[in-house]
């Protein structure tokens, strides 16, 4: 066992990631043979589909998580920022790589606005982002004046960032989305692991007196977690408005928790110090599948609530249990 | 004399590299004010520790009210009736006074508590006391004196027979040590017995009946406290014993320039015009007792607590160092006293803490760390300071105290500071490692670096410094050239009593 566990792949992938990708094999292969409509192309489809604001949510807010913070607004601000960027294209006819921009730089502004607070001023995490929550949800009401947010649909103009999610040829959607997010994952791995910024963040949430002392800026690469956590939000309410028709405002709330228990299943600690961004593409895709498959053998979305929940107290217990030896 | 409450006899306790306890007696009598004295690390806190059951003792016994006892914790302690008041005061300060004296064992009504008698029964206390303190008033709402005062009233009812006071004086104003003071007379009178520990001289003369000094973890002796004078005590707290290789004369050149210049440093109570000067390639130790204000000068210094006023020159140039980052370029290093909460990054590689200072030097494209280059770098440095450790990639939670320490220090030489502030360089480290860490200060100075070394151990001072500066009560009392300078003279100045 010992020497398993010393084995060198095995310590770069790190045993929890290699738990989820062995109950995500196990669970596929049970929704697979209990339900013979799960298994179709399709299915894989709507559930990649369904899978990437999510995803992008959570390997923004895997940053905040490993300094020992949280974002709670990427939720609502998805929505605020992408009935913002529908506002600018339909009532301001501005062209869509605008209301890109835009989207994108809302998520980064907040997530400034957020960091400052925190690093700056000394707010808890929490109380901060749960305030930003609720003043993104209502401005995005106020910006827009209620109108619900519409991105280009297939054929219209400007239509081709949906092809950047699901790309047809010849009838066949090819989930293309799924490469970008792959992409983004080794990127961010990278910035995570071998970059200043990700050493610094890590660094925060181990022993943020110990970096301070050294001399190091800590008050800029504290924000620089929740600047993260804004662009991907900004990034995830392109694909939000990629994925569904329309868009409500004052809804989102709760999308973060999903995106911040995919991280949680990854084995980031919320308590600091550790993270992965492989291991949260491995939990989100560990809450889609559940949300995905669970429909297929009879079970409701109740219950998927129900076993989400279970599976994040079981993740985190065995990692507090293999901490402790 | 009065009877005979508690007996220590032969106590000794041993931690990892420390013999902390060397077969110590003491006794508390009914009614008697008992002082225990010695310099930091003398091994009072831990005779007391094991009293109390903090501590469990490797051998000897304690006989409390004839009757030999045993306690595993605090709280068994604390039923049998022998009580601490800290130092750091432990009260929930937004709860009510009555709400903290009876924190654990409140009276109920039914299934509610009842405040009502909480406060009666806290009302009779203070009575009993003679303290003018509202049991309903919020505990933060009190100043350190009145708040003290209230643990003195908690421990009496838990029916204390032995109270222990760790320098119960060291937060109070003279007004309330003499609040304090009358309560304990009171005490006394009331055939409590009492331990006092304190480092201040005049308070051991004003209210204590015997002394007791301790020093090294063994037992010097115990004197009749109207019998012995200030001297006496001193002497005893020093001992006669030959440190090895103490310094007899600074090697630093009369002319060697002034590297870092401190005028008139003010911030908080704990630095209060505190003024010096660091020779290049001198070690300046800083001594002191615990508490006189070391840590603060260089937290203040380096730019870790904000300074009020007072003016840095390094090499002669007038700095404004608002910010560590503004301290480590001007070339200035802090090793922490407390390495594990400020000074490491504990699950982290010995090579990621070395380059924890200087990174932005250790970056190729894109951002991208270059860890073949901070590998490299660190494990030059590994090679040079001699730590032991199987590679640069391991945690440093895994190294030993001495050679964590050698990872910071490595950590201030590849950012290539020429100006390293020691604080408590070898505490935690046992007895070979010391030796190591000695000789590579040595070595820095030789070097060319410069080092300021706050310690409170007198052998370390004695050993190390070219100069000593003492400070008491955050007020620079004393500056020595080492030539001149003796045991005596250093614990009479960190020992002085502050005109009021």
């Amino acid at each position: 066992m010992d020497r398993l566990r010393n084995h060198p792949l095995i310590k770069k992938l790190g045993v929890q990631r290699l738990v989820i990708t062995g109950v995500l094999v196990i669970l596929f292969v049970f929704f697979t043979l209990m339900s013979p409509s799960f298994r179709k192309y399709t299915t894989i489809i709507t559930m990649t589909s369904y899978m990437y604001y999510i995803m992008l949510m959570a390997i923004g807010v895997t940053f905040p998580l490993i300094t020992g913070g949280v974002d709670l607004s990427i939720g609502t601000g998805l929505v605020c920022y992408s009935i913002v960027g529908s506002y600018l294209m339909r009532q301001m006819g501005l062209p869509i790589w605008v209301a890109m921009l835009v989207t994108v730089g809302m998520g980064v502004f907040f997530g400034f606005f957020n960091g400052i607070i925190i690093a700056k001023l000394n707010l808890p995490p929490f109380i901060t982002t749960l305030c930003t929550m609720m003043i993104v949800r209502g401005l995005g009401s106020i910006l827009t004046q209620s109108m619900t947010g519409v991105w280009p649909m297939a054929g219209q103009e400007g239509s081709w960032f949906r092809d950047l999610l699901k790309y047809k040829i010849n009838g066949t959607i090819y989930p293309v989305g799924l490469v970008i997010i792959i992409i983004l994952v080794i990127i961010m791995s990278m910035v995570l692991n071998h970059t200043r910024v990700g050493r610094y963040i890590i660094a925060i949430g181990s022993n943020k007196e110990a970096l301070k002392l050294s001399g190091v800026n800590v008050v800029r690469w504290h924000v620089m977690a929740y600047v993260f956590s804004g662009f991907f939000a900004g990034l995830a309410a392109i694909a939000y408005a990629g994925t569904f028709t329309s868009i409500t405002p004052g809804t989102g709330a709760g999308f973060e928790l999903d995106a911040i228990g995919g991280a949680i299943i990854g084995g980031t600690a919320m308590t600091g110090g550790s993270g992965s961004i492989v291991g949260t593409f491995l939990g989100v895709i560990l809450i889609s599948l559940l949300k995905t498959g669970l429909p297929y053998i009879g079970l409701q979305a109740n219950w998927q609530q129900i076993i989400t929940g279970s599976i994040i107290i079981t993740a985190v217990t065995i990692d507090m249990i293999r901490r402790r030896k | 004399m009065n009877d005979v409450i508690l007996t220590m006899k032969g106590i000794d306790k041993s931690f990892p590299g420390v013999h902390a306890l060397d077969h110590v007696d003491f006794e508390v009598r009914k009614g008697e004010v008992h002082a225990l004295m010695g310099e930091n690390g003398a091994g009072k806190s831990t005779l007391m520790g094991v009293l109390t059951g903090i501590f469990s003792k490797d051998a000897g016994t304690i006989t409390y009210e004839g009757k030999e006892v045993y306690y595993a914790s605090p709280r068994e302690a604390q039923t049998a009736g022998i009580v601490i008041v800290h130092q750091e005061l432990n009260m929930m300060g937004h709860l009510t006074v009555a709400q903290n004296i009876f924190i654990g064992r409140e009276w109920k009504k039914g299934p509610l508590i009842d405040d009502a008698r909480m406060n009666e029964e806290a009302r009779k206390l203070f009575a009993l006391l003679k303290i003018d303190i509202n049991p309903r008033e919020t505990m933060s709402r009190l100043t350190v004196g009145k708040q003290q005062m209230c643990e003195i009233a908690k421990a009496i009812s838990h029916e204390a027979k032995i109270i222990i006071f760790d320098e119960p004086t060291a937060a109070l104003t003279d007004t309330e040590i003499e609040q304090l003071f009358n309560i304990i007379r009171d005490l006394r009178q009331k055939q409590y017995g009492i331990v006092y520990i304190s480092h201040r001289m005049d308070e051991i003369k004003q209210i204590t009946d015997r002394v007791t000094v301790m020093r090294d973890g063994q037992k010097v002796g115990t004197l009749i406290t109207s019998e012995c004078t200030k001297d006496d005590i001193v002497h005893m707290m020093v001992g006669r014993v030959i440190y090895e290789e103490p310094k007899t004369h600074s090697r630093v050149p009369a002319d060697a320039p002034v590297v870092l210049k401190a005028e008139h440093l003010y911030a908080g109570r704990m630095v209060q015009d505190v003024s010096f000067e660091l020779r290049k390639g001198e070690i300046l130790g800083f001594s002191g007792l615990m508490g006189a204000g070391r840590t603060d000068t260089a937290r203040a210094l380096f730019g870790a607590d904000p300074r009020e006023s007072g003016d840095v020159y390094v090499e002669g140039k007038k700095v404004n160092i608002r910010s560590p980052q503004d301290a480590v370029r001007e070339g200035i290093g802090y090793l922490s006293e407390d390495r594990k909460r400020f000074g490491v990054v504990l699950e982290k590689t010995v090579a990621q803490n070395s380059t924890l200072a200087s990174l932005r030097h250790y970056v190729k494209y894109l951002g991208m760390i270059d860890r073949a280059a901070e590998r490299k770098v660190s494990q030059e440095m590994v090679k040079a300071l001699k730590t032991k450790t199987p590679s640069v990639d391991q945690l440093v939670m895994d190294l030993s105290g001495g050679n964590q320490q050698k990872v910071v220090v490595g950590k201030w030489l590849i950012s290539k500071s020429k100006i390293l502030i020691f604080d408590e360089p070898t505490r935690g480290i046992d007895v070979g490692a010391k030796q190591e860490i000695y000789e590579l200060m040595n070595r820095l100075v030789k070097e060319g670096k410069s080092i300021i070394m706050i310690s409170s151990e007198m052998q370390e001072i004695l050993r190390m410094s070219d100069r000593i500066v003492v400070m008491c009560e955050g007020k620079k009392t004393a500056e020595f050239d080492i030539a001149e300078a003796t045991q005596e003279k250093i614990m009479s100045a960190a020992t002085r009593e502050i005109a009021v």
